[in-house]
Order: structure tokens, then C-alpha cells, then sequence
């Protein structure tokens, strides 16, 4: 090692020598969870793309004109849509600090999205019953697996819902719960953003090309 | 018991199940891994270590820790890996005219594909995913990674893939489908047995781990580096960490998408990849090729941060051309996303696409070759110092610069339609997988284990690790670039031209001499822990080295930094040796830290049995393990005491321990 050399100005400070804050703060959480958004959207593409190159391949099957009522998406659209505003409404409480609001905007939320699940499952029933099942063609397939990929992980954020219930209840407006809270938050709209995907070209553009 | 309650018991598994008991080559890998294998755990319970092993190391969430661990799981399974290796060199070079060799084609089938599937997803993963956990927070100046219990969780699901790999030699079958299970051979109707599944399970617990540990690294440089280190001030390292983890989080998708759809074809028969009802088996090649080419520079991209930390340091320079090696990276990372297609011309695309995808893969040579050039410029007027990373640098540069040669040359579609699936093609990835990451995983491997264990490697036994490993390299793969010219084509168990036997007999030769490097490694690490005291390195900065990971004790406290670095130069540590900084030696304060648990290996554990009761459909086990799984997940989601801080006293007592001259 050499010696400090003369033209280098006076040596700042090389190390934090006083307590400032915690360095785990929440904003990475919100940041990783962003990220895994990211590669979940992702997962969805391929989704997409897959039923994109499938779109036409019915292979004698029945075509979206003939599987689809629109009156009834429609509306699951709008069960989920609203579900939405009270997740917002929810997250509006949490800014006021109101736990009695929050938790009574989750379980409306909660519901609105079991009540999505559950059309979704009676529409896939009746796919079924018809014999549109998804070993039916390479098109009904790909719409089986995005639109129910999709079902899952609103399946998933119900239960999520569910737990955050309980763990409010056990300890509130905790600062890790408020974390937890954005980031379940996240992810119900990030299922709204997808579902507007699959409305628009699996039903719509489907029934639109193929009626 | 019926045959349907047998069926519902152990679904598909049966006596007939257990593959080595009617194959003597797997009956004679079975008994000494057995005894090895029992060896080890009557040794470990001899010594009671399993409570310490349990404590220390498997509930452990020490970024540097899990990083040892990765590179362990790396290092066992490329011994192997290399197995499958030479048993398909000895293959080859029996196996011409009248003689049929030592292995049938089903067993040829499933060792090239386990070699691959191995190779890449098993050690080449581990490897730099290890590096990357252990080294990029020391650089960055953290005392841990961004989320310690998902980079848990990471390793432990690797770890799981890589066991179901491994289950998969002696229960049931491996898939014979070639490393990415191409289909149509791995569709149901192809492939009835075990064989891909073992595959898409393994890879789909492994691959889960991956994305999470990308997602923890990259939130990990974005949030949690020194105050003074910004982006432009980063490591080269780092950089590279950073882009190969983007770039991870970006291509992992679409290759559990594409498994998942072939999962859902062999399990509930939809038809996304079937050649009947509107599948399409072409769809498979491009998910998983999106994935698989970006991959490469995933695994290669941090492989060329080591070079440079290296270089530079040996070289006693600051790297030649920080900001373009940084944009180079960058550009890398974008390109590598948009030239999957070069990997099947041949599918019928059209000239146009051919032609974009052949471009846009001959100009990634072009940031490739800046880097080729910083390094060189970096070596020019510096005053080298030939230690064992160094030599493996300069071995990297000779090798890789011929696979990069042939890689331009096979991105022209037109030559790419003679030499698509021939042998060239294999010596051109081995050229650069060998010559360009393993290489550099060495030159790694030399150069941080001083830091992670206070000790440096014996050199003499590192030269006849480097000599065995690049002499071996070209005496192995240069005749099979030769045969590849000829028109040799790949994944072939048998010849009928007895003027090709020279050149696999030569190539064997070369697999032996490769062998000799791993063998002196393996007796490498033994002779430097047996010596470690002759080898310890006091100083924690045994290189002279430029960043901040040398700015701690070796091997550093499980804080990394009792205070916190301030950062005013890329080089940082040697800006603070140049200007006298001196580590803080009194008035410690609380050190927030994240707490063990062992949740990661539970969750991986409960992992491992739901995919392989879904290989042997056992409905009910993978029933229970799916509900345990949930059930544990969300159970520790409760657990609201995760960190808590180290007193003072204790960091002060740490830190004069690492002061204290060795014993």
C-alpha cells in the first residue's frame, strides 16, 4: 500500500459513524414487489401470445361466436371492476387510518371477487357441458389456461384477503401490515389491468372476428 | 391389495419403478452413492453436527452463506454432470461398425439430455447465482440482500430441482427429449413415462427459486448500496449482476409459461404443442428458446464482471473503459432478447426473418468485442501479476474469442441450414460455455475464496487444475468441431464411417484430460484446508484488490460492515487505502439484521414431494403437499419478528476477534 499521496485533497469522511434510521425500509418491499409484477405480466404475455397464435385453431370445434354470451362477461367485468373501486376505497382508509373502514372495504372486496370466480366457474361449466372442453381444439385450450390463470390469481388474492383480515385483526394498522396492505393492493389492480386484456381480445375481439 | 388400491396408493410407482435394480451400470452408481451417501450422514451424526448444520447453514439467511451453499450444490453437481460427460465420450468412441458400444439408445437418450439439463440448470445457475449472492452486497457495502428469507427460500427450491434430478437416475426415468425437452418427443403420446416430467417439475421448482432470487438481487443493488456509490460508481461486477438479474427476471417467465402448458398437455390433455386439434409444437421451441438464448448471457454477463474485477486488479489498473464496459453490458442485455430465432433457421420463417435474427446476432459481437478490448487494454502497461485468476483470464480470452468466431460464423442463416444440429454447433457452445463462463467461474473461485474462508487455494494443485481443464478443453473439442464441419450431426449413438473413430478417440482423450483438472481441484480443496493455516491471509485484502468487499476481514462478520462505507470513487477500497481511511475501531453501534428460519427449507422440502407425486401421480400425497405448502406459506407469513439488532458490545467483540492476529 502506498502512502497517502500529497496532491489528493483532505480526506472526506469513509465511513457512517452515527445512527441514522433503519436501512430495511419498506420501499424495497413495494420496489421487489413491483418487479415480481413485472414477471408475473410477463407470464400473462406468454398467455397472451400463445392464445394469439391458437386464436383460429379450432379444429373443427366451436368458434367464440357460438361459445360466448357477452352479457354475462360483461357483467363479471363489471363485478370485477367494482371490486376495484373498493380496494381503492379501501386503501383511502388506510391513508385515514381508519381499520374499522379497511377491513369492511377488504371483505367487500373479497366477496366481489369470489362472486367474479364463481360466474367464471359457471361459465366454464357450461363451456364443458356443451363440450367445449379444453382438450376440445388448440384454441379452446389456450383460452382455458389464460382466462383460468387468470381465475386462479384472483382465487389467490381472495385468500390473501382472508389472511390480511385475520392479521388485522391481531394487530392492526402495524407499519408491516400497511406494507402488506399496498402491496396486496398492487396486485388486485394488476389483475383488473390483466382482465381488461382478456376482455377485450379474448371476448370481445373474439366474438367480433368469429360471429 | 387390488391393483386399483395399489394405484391409488402409490399412483404409477411400482417395484418394476426402480430402474437399478435391473441395470447393472446404474446398479454400480447406486451402490457407492448409497454408501456414500450413508457414509456421510453416519459422519455427520458421528460428529453430532446436525444441530449445527441445521443452525448455521440450512436456516441460515447470511447472503454469504447461501452464496457457499450455491456454489456447493454447483460444484456436486458438475462432478455429475461431467459423469454423464464421459460416459457419452467413451460411447462415441466405441461405438462404430459392428460394435454397438456399452449404452442403448434409451440410456444414450436420457444421459445427453441430463448432461445439458444438468450442466446449465444445475451448475452453471448455481455457480453464478452463488457468486452473485456472496460477493455483489460486500461490493455494494450492505449487510444483506433485500429480502434474506426469499434468498432462502431460492436456493433451498434449487436445491429441490437439482434432488429431483438426481431421484430421477434410480426411480423411474430422466426425460430423453434433449436439455430443453423438446417436443413432439416429449408429448405424452411420445413420451409416456416419467422421463419429461421429472424434467418440468424439476425445472419448474428450480425455476421458481431463480426468479426470486433475481427479483431480491435486483432490489438489492437498486436500494440497498452506500451512500456515495451511484449507479456510475458501481463494481463492473455489480453492473453485470444487475443486467444478468433484469434480464432473468425477464426471460424465466415465458420458460415457466411454456412448461406449464406442457404440463398442462401431459396431465390433462390440451393441445398447445401436439401435432393433432390445433397444437403447435413450434410454439414450444420459440417460448423456450426466448428464454434459452438470453440465458446465456445471463449466466455469462456477471462470469464477465469477474474477468474485469480481476483484470483489473492483477493488472494493479483501473479497468480501461469503465462507462463503455458498462454500456456494452447494457446493450448485451437488450440484445440477447431479440435473437432467439437463430436457433432454428430451418423452422421456415422467410429470408426476412432469417435476416433480422442472423443481424441482430452477429452485432451482439460487437459489444462482446469492446469487452475483449477493454481487458487487453487494461493488461497493456500494467504490471500483471500471473496468479491463478489471472491465468485463467488470459485462458478465457484465447478460447472464447474462437467460440465467438464461430458463433458469427452460424448466425448466418445461410451456413446456419448446413451446420443446424451438426456437431459444430455443440463444439461452438461448449467454445463458449467452457471458454467463456466455466473459465471465469474459476478465475471467481480463485480469486474470492480467500475472502469467503481466510485462506487462499494451494497454487500448485490450481496449475494442474488450469493446465488439465484448457489443454483438456481443446484436445477435447477440437476434433468435434472437425467432425461437426464434416457433416457430423449431434445426439448420435452410433457410426458406420470408421474414418470419424480417430477423431472421438482423440476427443475422449481430451474429456480424460479435463477430468485430471476436476480431480486436481477436488484434491486442491482438500490439500488448502489441510494447509489452511500455512495459507491463512490476515490482511482480508490478500490481492490488493479495488472494491469493497476487501475492505472487510476475511472471512467478514455475518454483518458485513460494522459501519457502513461511504463511497467517493469507482475503485472504492483502493480510493480509501490511497487516502488512508481507516476502520473505526470504538463506538459501535446496534446493527439491524435479519433472524434465521427455516421456513425456506421447509416450503422446499414440502416442494420436492408434491412434484414428485405429480411425476408418479399419487394424487393424494400431492393433495397433502399442496395443502401443506399453502398451510406453511401462509403460516409464516404470522411470523412478525424477523430481524432484530446486535448490541455494540457484541460487534465489538466480533470486530476485535477478526483484528487479532491468527492462531
Amino acid at each position: 500500500m502506498t502512502a497517502p499521496a500529497d496532491d489528493l485533497p483532505a480526506a472526506p469522511a469513509f465511513y457512517e459513524v452515527e445512527a441514522h434510521g433503519t436501512t430495511h425500509s419498506g420501499g424495497g418491499t413495494l420496489l421487489g414487489f413491483w418487479i415480481y409484477l413485472m414477471s408475473d405480466a410477463l407470464i400473462f404475455a406468454a398467455l397472451f401470445a400463445t392464445f394469439g397464435v391458437l386464436s383460429s385453431s379450432f379444429a373443427g370445434g366451436p368458434t367464440p361466436g357460438e361459445l360466448f354470451d357477452l352479457r354475462v362477461v360483461a357483467a363479471n367485468t363489471a363485478v370485477l371492476l367494482v371490486s376495484a373501486l373498493t380496494c381503492g376505497l379501501a386503501m383511502i382508509a388506510l391513508q385515514a387510518g381508519k381499520l374499522a373502514a379497511v377491513r369492511w372495504w377488504l371483505i367487500i372486496t373479497a366477496l366481489l371477487g369470489a362472486a367474479f370466480v364463481g360466474i367464471e366457474l359457471v361459465e366454464f361449466r357450461e363451456l364443458v357441458a356443451e363440450g367445449a372442453t379444453p382438450q376440445r381444439s388448440g384454441y379452446l385450450s389456450a383460452f382455458f389456461t389464460l382466462v383460468g390463470t387468470h381465475g386462479l390469481h384472483v382465487t389467490f388474492g381472495v385468500v390473501w384477503i382472508v389472511v390480511m383480515l385475520v392479521q388485522l385483526g391481531q394487530r392492526g394498522l402495524h407499519a408491516e401490515n400497511r406494507r402488506r396492505l399496498l402491496c396486496l393492493a398492487m396486485f388486485w389492480h394488476f389483475l383488473d389491468v390483466i382482465w381488461i386484456g382478456v376482455f377485450t381480445f379474448v371476448y370481445l375481439m373474439g366474438v367480433l372476428r368469429w360471429s | 391389495m387390488s391393483e386399483s388400491a395399489t394405484h391409488a396408493l402409490t399412483g404409477r410407482l411400482g417395484l418394476d419403478s426402480l430402474a437399478f435394480l435391473h441395470e447393472p451400470i446404474l446398479l454400480w452408481t447406486f451402490i457407492p452413492v448409497v454408501l456414500l451417501g450413508v457414509g456421510l450422514v453416519a459422519l455427520v451424526s458421528y460428529l453430532r453436527l446436525w444441530g449445527w448444520l441445521w443452525r448455521e447453514w440450512f436456516t441460515s439467511v447470511d447472503h454469504k452463506k447461501i452464496g457457499i451453499m450455491y456454489m456447493i450444490l454447483g460444484i456436486v453437481m458438475l462432478l455429475r454432470g461431467f459423469a454423464d460427460a464421459v460416459m457419452m465420450r467413451l460411447q462415441q468412441a466405441w461405438a462404430f461398425g459392428a460394435s454397438q458400444g456399452y449404452l442403448d439408445a434409451h440410456h444414450y437418450d436420457q444421459i445427453f439430455t441430463a448432461h445439458g439439463t444438468i450442466m446449465i440448470f444445475f451448475v452453471a445457475i448455481p455457480l453464478v447465482t452463488g457468486f452473485v449472492n456472496y460477493v455483489m452486497p460486500l461490493q455494494i457495502g450492505a449487510r444483506d440482500v433485500a429480502f434474506p428469507f426469499l434468498n432462502s427460500l431460492s436456493l433451498w427450491l434449487t436445491v429441490a430441482g437439482a434432488l429431483l434430478v438426481m431421484v430421477s437416475l434410480f426411480v423411474g426415468e430422466f426425460s430423453r427429449a434433449g436439455w430443453l425437452n423438446y417436443v413432439p418427443v416429449a408429448n405424452l403420446a411420445n413420451s409416456p413415462d416419467t422421463g419429461p416430467d421429472y424434467y418440468l417439475w424439476a425445472l419448474q421448482i428450480a425455476g421458481i427459486g431463480t426468479t426470486l432470487s433475481a427479483i431480491n438481487m435486483v432490489t438489492t443493488v437498486i436500494r440497498m448500496r452506500a451512500p456515495g456509490m451511484t449507479l456510475m460508481k458501481m463494481p463492473v461486477f455489480t453492473w453485470t449482476a444487475l443486467c444478468s438479474n433484469v434480464l432473468a427476471i425477464a426471460i424465466f417467465p415465458a420458460l415457466t409459461a411454456a412448461f406449464a402448458l406442457l404440463l398442462l398437455d401431459r396431465y390433462i390433455g390440451t393441445n398447445f404443442f401436439t401435432n393433432d386439434l390445433g397444437g403447435n409444437p413450434m410454439m414450444y421451441w420459440n417460448l423456450v428458446w426466448l428464454w434459452g438464448h438470453p440465458e446465456v448471457y445471463v449466466l455469462v454477463l456477471p462470469v464477465f464482471g469477474i474477468y474485469s474485477e480481476v483484470t483489473s486488479t492483477f493488472c494493479g489498473k483501473r479497468l480501461f473503459g469503465y462507462s463503455s464496459m458498462v454500456y456494452a453490458t447494457v446493450v448485451i442485455t437488450i440484445l440477447s432478447y431479440l435473437v432467439w430465432l437463430h436457433h432454428f433457421f430451418t423452422m421456415g420463417s422467410g429470408a426476412s426473418v432469417n435476416s433480422f435474427f442472423g443481424i441482430a446476432t452477429m452485432v451482439i459481437a460487437i459489444p462482446t468485442g469492446a469487452k475483449i478490448f477493454n481487458w487487453l487494454f487494461t493488461m497493456y502497461r500494467g504490471r500483471i501479476r500471473f496468479d491463478l485468476p489471472m491465468m485463467w483470464v488470459v485462458a478465457f480470452m484465447l478460447t472464447f474469442v474462437v467460440g465467438g468466431m464461430t458463433g458469427v460464423l452460424l448466425a448466418v442463416p445461410p451456413a446456419d441450414f448446413v451446420l443446424h444440429n451438426s456437431l459444430f454447433l455443440v463444439a461452438h457452445f461448449h467454445n463458449v460455455i467452457i471458454g467463456g463462463v466455466v473459465f471465469g467461474l474459476f478465475a471467481g473461485m480463485y480469486y474470492w475464496f480467500p475472502k469467503a474462508f481466510g485462506f487462499r487455494l494451494e497454487p500448485f494443485w490450481g496449475k494442474v487444475t488450469f493446465w488439465g481443464w484448457v489443454v483438456g478443453y481443446w484436445v477435447a473439442w477440437t476434433p468435434i468441431y472437425i467432425v461437426g464441419l464434416m457433416g457430423t450431426t449431434r445426439r448420435v449413438r452410433h457410426f458406420d464411417d470408421p474414418e470419424l473413430r480417430i477423431w472421438f478417440v482423440i476427443a475422449g482423450i481430451g474429456a480424460l484430460i479435463i477430468l485430471v483438472g476436476i480431480l486436481a481441484f477436488v484434491v486442491q480443496i482438500a490439500v488448502s484446508i489441510w494447509n489452511r493455516r500455512a495459507l491463512r491471509d490476515a490482511t482480508g485484502d490478500p490481492w490488493d484488490g479495488r472494491t469493497l468487499e476487501w475492505s472487510t476481514p476475511s472471512p467478514p462478520p455475518f454483518y458485513n460492515f460494522a459501519f457502513t462505507p461511504i463511497v467517493h470513487d469507482q475503485d472504492a477500497w483502493y480510493d480509501m487505502k490511497q487516502r488512508g481511511a481507516t476502520r473505526p475501531t470504538s463506538g459501535f453501534l446496534p446493527i439491524h439484521m435479519p433472524r434465521n428460519t427455516g421456513a425456506g427449507v421447509v416450503l422446499a422440502g414440502i416442494a420436492l414431494v408434491l412434484g414428485f407425486a405429480m411425476i408418479w401421480y399419487i394424487w393424494w400425497l400431492a393433495a397433502v403437499a399442496f395443502a401443506g405448502l399453502l398451510t406453511v406459506a401462509i403460516g409464516h407469513t404470522f411470523n412478525y419478528h424477523r430481524d432484530g439488532f446486535v448490541a455494540p458490545d457484541e460487534v465489538a467483540r466480533i470486530e476485535a476477534a477478526a483484528m487479532e492476529t491468527p492462531r
